[in-house]
């Protein structure tokens, strides 16, 4: 079975975070994250989410699988953009410092290392976010959240439904594909052609899709039967009171988002170059 | 034109999601240069904005984007996100003229789906994604319209054959069969 | 009560106003539901009076954990979150879940879902309980359980509640009030269980009498017929007093069953341990046994006994340690064969043939198998017919699959896995969640398949019917060891086996037992043997 990354229930100052401060926190930190080019605010967001993962006590081997899928993803991302672009630094800072050739038309400059850099620190600064966020909220606690947001709660227990089913749909999904192996259907492997691939990966699916959708019809007499969707709100058991630590973390975020924003575009650009 | 948004509606988004996520390991390499493999899960949520809507399509493709690469990578791309929700709505809008439920998806109802479903991913592969990556990553605009023009080929490709084939399948079981005869 | 398609859920859902605000549909004439009209209330209006708990344990619990589940209806009326956690709490109580409120429902049995569906409707103090097949899907020893506890509601909360099921000894177990059986769409009779059991009514809507009746029945032949003043409603309290000497002649006069003879080993499992992982704990400890061509064996044991896992080994889902055991087929050790190719030797039928089917077409679906080998169309062709007709299927050959009924797509899965002709087929709960009608249907279709084919089968059930009728050798896991591997009526006889793997003692142990019959296993027996020489009353039909 596929571990994925998931919550685990550990009494730390953040684990005790309702669910929405923490929902609040990471939407804040993800807008500053995608607006900034602000190395200094870049680093300081870096620092801050490795104390945090330090505080939340997570473990090397909750994330160590997706960390090294992140490591991938974002070389490989860094790589293609010098690949494309190779002076998209100099573009942006306005100068050319070149630092050494390599090949061609490819001169490594710092202005291009810097701009890297930045791309780097950026996704560095949303993946811990992202690992403290769904190994430290409780996922009843999610949706209650979700809807504190002002996301209308159909939508909101939508997700509270993605939770609680992926590891049933999950475990059918390994079910089948095995049966379907059993009778020869593979969906990896082989030379087959591409449209062939496609029809064997559509005889794998094609059980999952068709019961999942008989799934759908349960469920929605279930829940229709005790009451769902009756008043224009609804309460929630599993919501969490918000302590005087949230409201202190809510205020930080907020003037720390605030902040960011103010030294990011002080000078009058996004982009900060020291040189 | 847009169905009503009922408990269904709320179940489908659920459901539909949790199969998104799912299918997430589920990948078809087209060459060997990594992360340019076909991805199911989109044939998956183009089948779910056919079949139920706009709204649950746009969710699904937002929510199940989001969760399925913080479960399984770790990191959340924004711009990959909204363009995905955006192709499901774009399929859903025209939910009410595949007829996929009452077992009337045919030949016809296919050409449209698939005109539908190209423009809605050049919308969102070569219009939209590309713009927020250099919005929020000031990445090189060659990179990002050819990494867009890529995913753009490998939706075209994946939703074009495997959502055609799940729907002409589905349609074919649920659809009414009034002229069976016994054969002997 | 009413065989499948005889209009009985139906009924159920006008109650709940699933029909018609849910579901549409005509509806004429009146239905008065506690004061209300379930037209005019709608779903949640009917929801306040009437609690619906349905078959799919899985498909309604909602909530996360036990908890929010049991939560969910006080949710969505708003109720205050102080006033909510102590209504869980009471309930949690009522249904003896309290140690579970944080667990998700993947750490509980199917007992467990089924009382968080219970109590998910108690707390909004509902005046009628509608159960629609409760029993279907849990085992005979949770099934008990689970009719006790209704019946302690019934009492203790005063509520009316009314039982939509076939398993009609296993309802008995407590003292029901009336039964109303419908056939076609009408009530067909509403009687005291008494007077319902004497009658033939039964017998003629396909439902299941118990089985301490049927035996009686038999013993007393034409000679007599059972008296409602006798009360025939459970085994234990009816009096056998005009019966006794009946049923112990009939015992005696009936030929002792003879056993089949067993042809070579094909399948050997020896001494096999498995554990997922580093871990995990170990599912199966040393569990050794052996398969004979033509046998029909059936393996039980409660969930999480490793059944599952054993057929996932055996079909190469899992790889086996090293020094961990091993598992031949015709004297070969099976380890260096792939899913695929095992694939041809050992079939697999899963328990929900949806979760099979990946074409609309049958006669595609059933090839598929050959297709993707690369055999010649030709031959897949005769090969998909032939197992069409073994299947009754032929003449639906160019049917869409959605056409079909549940059974019949259960042959088409059967079907798909025999053109590859194994010689294993495993089947995971051929029979779950059907009435005594599909049930029959299929375990018919399956015997004839045995006979003509002489194919080996291994079924995995929870069905004590099923594994007394059918087979004639049972294997008990019991926390991943072989418990026992015997006769079916060894293990029914037996009440520490029984428990040991969820189960019950059959009816007939205590039929017999207090009839003075010396020996329980043996009368069990004679009678499976007599019922099966008589033949079905519902035979297996295309």
């Amino acid at each position: 079975m596929n571990k994925l990354i998931a919550y685990e229930a550990k009494n730390t100052p953040i684990h005790r975070l309702s669910g929405f401060t923490k929902l609040v926190f990471f939407l804040l930190w993800c807008i500053t994250s995608a607006m900034t080019f602000d190395t200094r605010v870049l680093g300081i967001m870096v620092l801050a989410g490795a104390v945090i993962l330090i505080i939340s006590r997570t473990e090397w081997r909750q994330v160590s699988k997706v960390f090294g899928a992140v490591l991938f993803f974002m070389t490989l991302n860094l790589l293609c953009i010098f690949l494309f672009a190779p002076y998209q630094g100099c573009e942006i800072y306005g100068q050319r410092t070149e630092l050494f050739h390599i090949a061609g038309n490819y001169t490594m400059t710092r202005e291009q290392l810097f701009y890297e850099l930045n791309v780097m620190l950026k996704y560095f600064t949303v993946v811990p976010t992202i690992m403290i966020f769904l190994v430290t909220t409780d996922p009843s606690e999610l949706a209650a959240s979700v809807n504190r947001v002002g996301v209308p709660y159909s939508i909101a227990y939508s997700l509270a439904i993605a939770l609680r089913y992926i590891p049933d749909v999950q475990e059918d999904f390994h079910r089948i594909r095995n049966a379907q192996q059993a009778r020869g259907i593979e969906m990896a492997g082989g030379h087959a052609s591409l449209l062939n691939r496609i029809q064997r990966t559509a005889s794998i699916i094609f059980p999952l899709l068709f019961s999942t959708m008989e799934r759908i019809d349960v469920i929605s007499n279930a829940m229709e039967l005790r009451g769902f969707g009756k008043h224009r709100r609804r309460t929630w058991y599993a919501a969490r009171p918000l302590s005087a630590a949230d409201i202190a973390v809510l205020i930080c975020a907020v003037l720390f988002t605030a902040a960011a924003f103010a030294v990011t575009f002080m000078d009058g650009s996004r982009f900060y170059y020291p040189w | 034109m847009i169905k009503k948004f009922g408990i269904r509606e709320v179940v489908a988004i659920g459901i539909g999601t949790a199969l998104f996520v799912v299918l997430t390991e589920v990948m078809i390499p087209l060459v060997i240069v990594p992360n340019t493999a076909l991805q199911p899960r989109m044939a998956i949520m183009a089948f779910l904005s056919a079949v139920f809507g706009p709204i649950v399509g746009g969710v699904v493709g937002l929510l199940g984007h989001a969760l399925g690469d913080a479960m399984f990578y770790g990191s959340i791309w924004w711009s990959w996100v909204i363009p995905e929700a955006i192709v499901g709505v774009g399929i859903g809008l025209f939910a009410p003229r595949f007829k996929v439920m009452s077992g009337g998806f045919d030949g016809k109802a296919c050409v449209l789906f698939n005109i539908v479903q190209v423009i809605a991913n050049a919308v969102a592969w070569i219009i939209c994604a590309p713009i927020l990556d250099i919005l929020i990553y000031k990445e090189p605009a060659n990179k990002v319209f050819a990494q867009g023009l890529w995913a753009f080929i490998g939706d075209i490709v994946i939703i074009g054959i495997l959502g055609s084939i799940l729907m002409f399948a589905y349609s074919k079981v649920t659809g009414s069969s009034s002229t069976l005869k016994k054969e002997g | 009560m009413g065989p499948s398609g005889s209009g009985k859920s139906t009924l159920a859902h006008c109650i709940n106003a699933l029909i018609p605000c849910s579901i549409p549909g005509d509806i004429t004439g009146e239905l008065t539901v506690a004061g209300l009209h379930p037209q005019e209330a709608g779903v949640a209006g009917m929801a306040k009076k009437v609690g619906t708990v349905l078959q799919d344990t899985d498909g309604q619990f909602i909530g996360l954990t036990v908890g929010e589940d049991l939560a969910f209806a006080l949710e969505n009326d708003m109720v205050p979150h102080e006033e909510m956690h102590r209504r869980v709490a009471e309930v949690a109580d009522t249904v003896q879940l309290t140690p579970f409120l944080d667990d998700p429902p993947g750490a509980l049995s199917g007992g467990q879902k089924q009382r968080v569906s219970m109590g998910g409707v108690l707390v909004d103090d509902v005046e009628i309980l509608v159960f629609d097949e409760p029993l279907a899907n849990l085992d005979p020893a949770t099934g008990k359980s689970t009719i006790e506890l209704i019946d302690r509601l019934c009492r203790e909360r005063h509520t009316t509640v009314l039982i939509v099921e076939h398993r009609l000894e296993d309802v008995l177990h407590c003292d029901v009030d009336r039964i109303i059986v419908v056939g076609e769409g009408r009530i067909v009779c509403d009687l005291a269980p008494d007077a319902l059991l004497c009658g033939d009514t039964l017998e003629r809507q396909g439902i299941r009498e118990p089985l301490y009746l049927t035996a009686v029945k038999h013993a007393m032949g034409t000679t007599g017929s059972i008296r409602p003043e006798d009360h025939p409603q459970h085994i234990d309290t009816m009096n056998l007093e005009p019966y006794r000497s009946a049923v112990t002649e009939w015992y005696q006069k009936m030929p002792e069953r003879t056993a089949s003879a067993k042809g070579d080993p094909l399948l050997e499992v020896r001494n096999l341990t498995f554990r997922y992982d580093a871990f995990s704990r170990t599912v199966l400890k040393q569990v050794s046994c052996t398969i004979c061509r033509g046998e029909l064996v059936s393996l039980v044991g409660k969930n999480g006994a490793g059944k599952s896992t054993l057929a996932s080994l055996i079909c190469g889902f899992y790889k086996i340690q090293p020094g961990c055991g091993s598992i031949l087929l015709d004297g070969r050790d099976i380890s260096p064969l792939s899913i695929m190719e095992r694939g041809e030797r050992i079939g697999l039928v899963m328990q929900n043939p949806n979760q099979m089917i990946s074409k609309p077409m049958i006669m595609e679906e059933v090839g598929l198998g050959l297709t993707v080998r690369g055999m010649p169309e030709e031959e897949v062709h005769t090969r998909t017919e032939q197992a069409l007709k073994i299947c009754g299927l032929y003449p639906y050959r160019h049917w869409p699959i959605g056409a079909l009924s549940f059974g019949q797509k259960k042959r088409v899965t059967i079907a798909s896995i025999l053109v590859m002709e194994p010689e294993l087929l495993i089947l995971d709960e051929p029979t779950a969640g059907q009435d005594y009608r599909h049930y029959t249907e299929i375990m018919e279709f399956l015997k004839q398949l045995h006979d003509q084919t002489g194919l080996t089968m291994l079924m995995i059930t929870h069905d004590m019917h099923l594994m007394l009728e059918y087979t004639d050798r049972v294997l008990v896991l019991a926390d991943g060891e072989l418990l026992k591997d015997t006769k079916p009526s060894d293990v029914l006889t037996d009440p520490a086996t029984a428990a040991a793997a969820c189960l019950k003692e059959t009816s007939l142990y205590a039929l017999a037992l207090r009839c003075g019959i010396d020996d329980p296993a043996a009368f069990t027996e004679r009678f499976i043997q007599y019922e099966r020489s008589i033949g079905h009353q519902h035979g297996w039909q295309t």
